[in-house]
């Protein structure tokens, strides 16, 4: 059985994410998936869900959502007060919901990127082995007013009630990486500059990248166009760092000067606009 | 032809295997017949290997253990007698539309480049381009061969928009825009075909390793042709090299 919720208002570049889609650079696809991996799996351990299963991610304004079934849901990632029919629910924990009941939210207090989860994980249409969206990719790219997007239909019996105390955000701006391909090519005064000072989130920052405020002084050639990851730290022209996220494209051509862990890419995707951070080398 | 290649940990979970910074077809050829190896004989572990001109990105499923045994796993492969299949090379016939009432930069990288406009269409559908990778934006193809009498420096402040279909040149590289996008690259002429499509099984009909010739075609031909492939009844011609 089928259940569908309905979308009452959009929030702020909503969109379905799950751990992304690999194996597609070939032809220039982006791997896309959730900006912060580690809330995004909270929610699905919670619900027992496969780990690959969709979530809705929102950015600071979240959508209010109705459930024409009932299903088992899960909020994850940013902090935020949510209320299910005016009563407010928790976060991590796992939340029963009725038939025609209606999730919404106040304004998001602390970080930036959220996740709904639900049992048995949201069926949008899956193309090249994800339903994570991106324009091109997917016939969407974002969730909008009136978008009704399935689920699979639970009865509560089965569904657990789950909770963990939800991870104390360690608030560090400390970030951990690796020495970037092209790190050596700078010099002893323009590494000390990179490691040992912070930067600031600037205002250009989404799902393909966060460019940092403050410049390094930059002489480096670009470079003969090679791999980049999320999480890729390249160093630009103008002497900008920009951190590349999720939506990245597959290649670049500045030089690779860091490169982001996992558990710091997260991180990263959960600082505002001009909150600070420091590259730490493993 | 066998390379000295770098290794290198690139993250937690992936390797940067390089070659020499050129841009060589002998390089290309192994690049590609590397890649082929370890999708054959380590596809369950390594999800990913991007290959771009002189490199290969080795991503892995989950965060590689041992990177010293993992090297020399890669190594070893390097130099194996692996043999895998691949795809028989293709040529493809382009067709173009160098008209200044179509491509927004014609003009200006003309007057920039102080060459007549049929001087630029000469220089830019003479040679033969091959496909290096594909890269940047789903279907965008990084084609080498371009005529050093066209390199441009990309612009300072890239366009806010530049067409699905534009065919244009950045610094000493050649490319087509699959989609619209924002780009620093001089839009010299469009091309009426699509490049990406991730419906079929195949997303791009054109691989890294094939050939690439474009022909110069009058605005009615671009609209025409533009029109069949909307209706999905063209499907550019091709040779198998």
């Amino acid at each position: 059985m089928i259940g569908k919720v309905k979308v009452l208002t959009s929030g702020f570049l909503t969109t379905i994410q799950d751990e992304g889609r690999f194996g597609f650079s070939k032809y220039g696809v982006p791997k896309s998936g959730a900006m912060d991996q580690l809330s995004y799996h909270y929610a699905n351990l919670l619900l027992n869900n496969d780990p690959n299963a969709a979530c809705i991610e929102w950015v600071l304004q979240p959508p209010t959502l109705q459930f024409f079934e009932s299903c088992t849901i899960v909020l994850s990632g940013a902090i935020i007060d949510a209320f299910l029919n005016d009563k407010k629910i928790e976060m991590y924990r796992c939340v029963h919901v009725h038939k025609n009941d209606v999730l919404k939210f106040n304004f998001c207090k602390k970080r930036m990127y959220g996740y709904i989860g639900i049992k048995g994980g949201f069926l949008s249409k899956e193309i090249l082995t994800s339903r994570s969206y991106y324009k091109t990719v997917t016939d969407k790219f974002l969730i909008v007013r009136g978008d009704e997007i399935n689920y699979p239909k639970t009865s509560h019996e089965n569904n657990s009630l789950a909770q963990i105390v939800p991870p104390s955000f360690n608030e560090t701006y400390r970030l951990k990486c690796y020495k970037g391909p092209e790190f050596g090519k700078l010099t002893i005064e323009q590494q000390k500059r990179i490691i040992n000072s912070s930067f600031t989130v600037s205002n250009t920052s989404n799902r393909m990248a966060i460019q940092l405020e403050e410049r390094v002084l930059n002489d480096l050639d670009s470079i003969l166009t090679s791999g980049v990851l999320p999480g890729t730290v390249q160093l630009t022209p103008s002497g900008k760092l920009i951190v590349l996220m999720r939506d990245c494209q597959t290649t670049g051509g500045y030089p690779r000067v860091l490169q982001l862990t996992e558990d710091s890419i997260n991180k990263i995707a959960q600082k505002r606009m001009g909150e600070n951070v420091l590259f730490d080398l493993i | 032809m066998k390379y000295e290649l770098q290794y290198r940990l690139y993250s937690e979970r992936a390797i940067l295997i390089e070659w020499p910074a050129e841009i060589d077809e002998g390089i290309l050829e192994d690049v590609l017949n590397f890649k082929n190896k370890i999708l054959k004989s380590k596809g369950k572990v390594i999800i990913e290997v991007t290959s771009a001109y002189n490199s290969l990105l080795v991503f892995y499923a989950k965060a590689i253990e041992n990177v010293y045994d993992e090297v020399l796993m890669l190594k070893e492969l390097y130099f194996s007698g692996l043999k895998c299949k691949s795809n028989k090379k293709k040529i493809w016939y382009l067709p173009v539309c160098y008209s200044v009432e179509i491509a927004q930069d014609l003009r200006d990288f003309s007057e920039q480049k102080s060459l007549t406009i049929d001087a630029v269409i000469d220089l830019h559908t003479k040679p033969i381009y091959k496909v290096f990778f594909i890269g940047f934006l789903p279907g965008f193809l990084y084609l080498g061969g371009l005529d050093k009498k066209l390199f441009l420096d990309r612009k300072k402040t890239p366009s806010a928009h530049i067409q699905k279909g534009a065919v244009a040149i950045g610094g000493s590289q050649t490319g087509i825009y699959p989609t619209d996008s924002p780009g620093g690259w001089h839009a010299i002429g469009a091309c009426p075909l699509d490049f990406f499509n991730p419906k079929t099984p195949e997303c791009c009909y054109i691989s890294p390793g094939d050939a690439i010739k474009f022909i110069s075609i009058k605005e009615n031909q671009y609209n025409d042709i533009k029109s069949k492939v909307e209706n999905k009844i063209f499907h550019p011609e091709f040779k198998i090299l």
